[in-house]
């Protein structure tokens, strides 16, 4: 099984993990002045590559906190694992 | 030893040598199909076939029909909730039944029915919503009780004493299986007897336009012009459309299936539960065909996670006891292009000329004929053919979903 290096509890079974999709897609500030096309962008759009794609997990069956990867989507690496907050770090896939 | 017991398979047709040529690109074709799986295939057939459109070149980065096309469960059906689902997947199951004799050549078409369990209160209250919706829309359906499941199934394990008891189920007796493969060679040869190229191991690396209409597309074997481009790439879609600047609500996942090793025939029709992941069916050549839901993370690489397996598993022996003993021969795993509705995204884009086939995630193989004929229909005449009218990219800015979590029955 692929293990998943949680950043506060180290390499653990991807089957503890719960996967939360891409990262770093901030609510918007002002909802209500959105055009129906921003807010479709927000509600139903997401990058989707073929590659290195920053996205979140949550430790589920550890310790319950949510984290940030970036995870080459050829190959399932995960070439890197932060904490919620700090910026996406310079991967090479 | 009679014919009664001649060994599985022993019924399969013999398969001929040849049917279809490998050309070199042209320079300039009328249409360019990106994507030689079974809706690529289908909808070049269709434009030569329907539309007289012949000067037609279908590009395949691997093999034809290598992707999800060999890699399906191979379910017919068009059990769907919505009046919009019903109708491009009935139209699809009407052709199905007649499609061995347009195209000539055998693809094992076999309405051997389906169920679709019900293990919950809920699930018993959406099924039955389900049957009515379908029988309004003149689509087969019945609902049947446990007693009715075993006896459509016998080896359903419908006792009330399992983890998640069978309460009833769907059945729509019109359903069935096809062989996948034979059904994308039996479009290719007809296609190509109409003039279309089929042309393997050419991957597009970029689509080209002017004034905002499609004018080529750059491939691995050179540049090709192109009047109109029609995309079938299913899980790579948002890799293509992005090459346009184009963004897709999509998500590409692996979606897993299995099979054992030959068995005697013990599975007389198909079943599915939504509830417990897992789908049933026994080839004509006697595996069992089984398939799983999507893994959760988006994946290009063609494989999916063990658990994922042994999840689908527990889950078909609770049902199938009497797979205790089978064998697992061989697991592996496709991309599927999942959106936000579980329906498929058909029709035109903002580029002139540029058409959009994709977002049947876990479905498509059942749609392949039905999706190839409005596809082939929307290109030709640069407009949605009726059946796939409802199926727009603009649906998720206006609000029009088509929610078909229900009736798509692989768990997203």
């Amino acid at each position: 099984m692929q293990l998943i290096p949680c950043p506060w509890c180290g390499p653990r079974e991807e089957a503890e993990f719960h996967y939360g999709g891409q990262a770093h897609v901030a609510y918007p500030e002002d909802p209500a002045a959105l055009t129906d096309e921003q807010w479709a962008q927000y509600v139903f759009f997401r990058e989707n590559p073929s590659g290195p794609f920053a996205e979140r997990w949550s430790h589920h069956a550890g310790c319950r906190r949510w984290f940030n990867a970036v995870r080459d989507t050829r190959t399932h690496d995960l070439l890197a694992v932060y904490r919620v907050g700090e910026p996406m770090p310079e991967v090479t896939a | 030893m009679t014919s009664s017991a001649q060994p599985p398979g022993a019924h399969l047709p013999e398969h001929p040598d040849f049917l279809w040529d490998d050309p070199e690109p042209k320079s300039s074709y009328d249409v360019v199909v990106v994507g030689g799986g079974g809706h690529g295939l289908a909808t070049a057939y269709y434009l030569a076939k329907v539309h007289g459109i012949t000067n037609v070149a279908v590009l395949e980065k691997g093999w034809l029909a290598g992707g999800n096309m060999a890699r399906n469960t191979t379910i017919i059906r068009s059990n769907y909730l919505w009046d919009e689902s019903s109708g491009i997947y009935e139209h699809s199951l009407k052709l199905w039944e007649g499609l061995e004799d347009d195209l000539g050549y055998p693809i094992l078409f076999d309405q051997r029915g389906v169920l679709n369990l019900a293990h919950s209160l809920q699930d018993v209250r959406d099924s039955v919503r389900r049957v009515n919706a379908n029988r309004l829309n003149g689509i087969d359906a019945e609902w049947v009780d446990p007693a009715g499941v075993k006896e459509i199934c016998p080896i359903v394990n419908t006792s009330p004493d399992v983890r998640y008891p069978v309460l009833g189920a769907t059945y729509q007796p019109r359903a069935g299986i096809a062989k996948h493969d034979y059904v994308a060679w039996g479009y290719a040869r007809a296609a190509h007897a109409m003039g279309v190229d089929l042309i393997q191991n050419c991957e597009v690396t970029g689509l080209e336009t002017s004034g905002g209409r499609i004018t080529a597309v750059e491939t691995s074997r050179g540049r090709i012009a192109a009047g109109k481009v029609a995309l079938c790439a299913a899980g790579h879609s948002s890799v293509l459309a992005k090459m346009v600047g184009l963004r897709l609500p999509l998500a590409s996942h692996p979606l897993q299936a299995l099979v054992s090793e030959l068995l005697e025939p013990v599975h007389p029709t198909v079943v599915m539960s939504n509830a417990v992941h897992v789908y049933v069916s026994q080839a004509h050549k006697g595996e069992l065909v089984m398939g799983a839901g999507i893994d959760s993370y988006n994946g290009y690489g063609q494989r999916g996670s063990f658990h994922i397996i042994e999840q689908q598993m527990s889950a078909a022996l609770e049902l199938f006891p009497v797979f205790a003993r089978a064998h697992l021969l061989r697991t592996w795993a496709g991309i599927v292009d999942v959106s936000p509705d579980a329906s498929p995204i058909v029709g035109l884009t903002p580029v002139g000329g540029l058409y959009l086939n994709c977002g049947w995630g876990t479905g498509g193989f059942k749609a392949t004929p039905g999706v190839g004929d409005c596809f082939a229909h929307t290109i030709a005449h640069d407009k949605p053919h009726p059946f796939n009218e409802p199926f727009t990219l603009e649906r998720f800015t206006t609000g029009a979903l088509v929610d078909e979590h229900g009736a798509a029955a692989v768990a997203h």
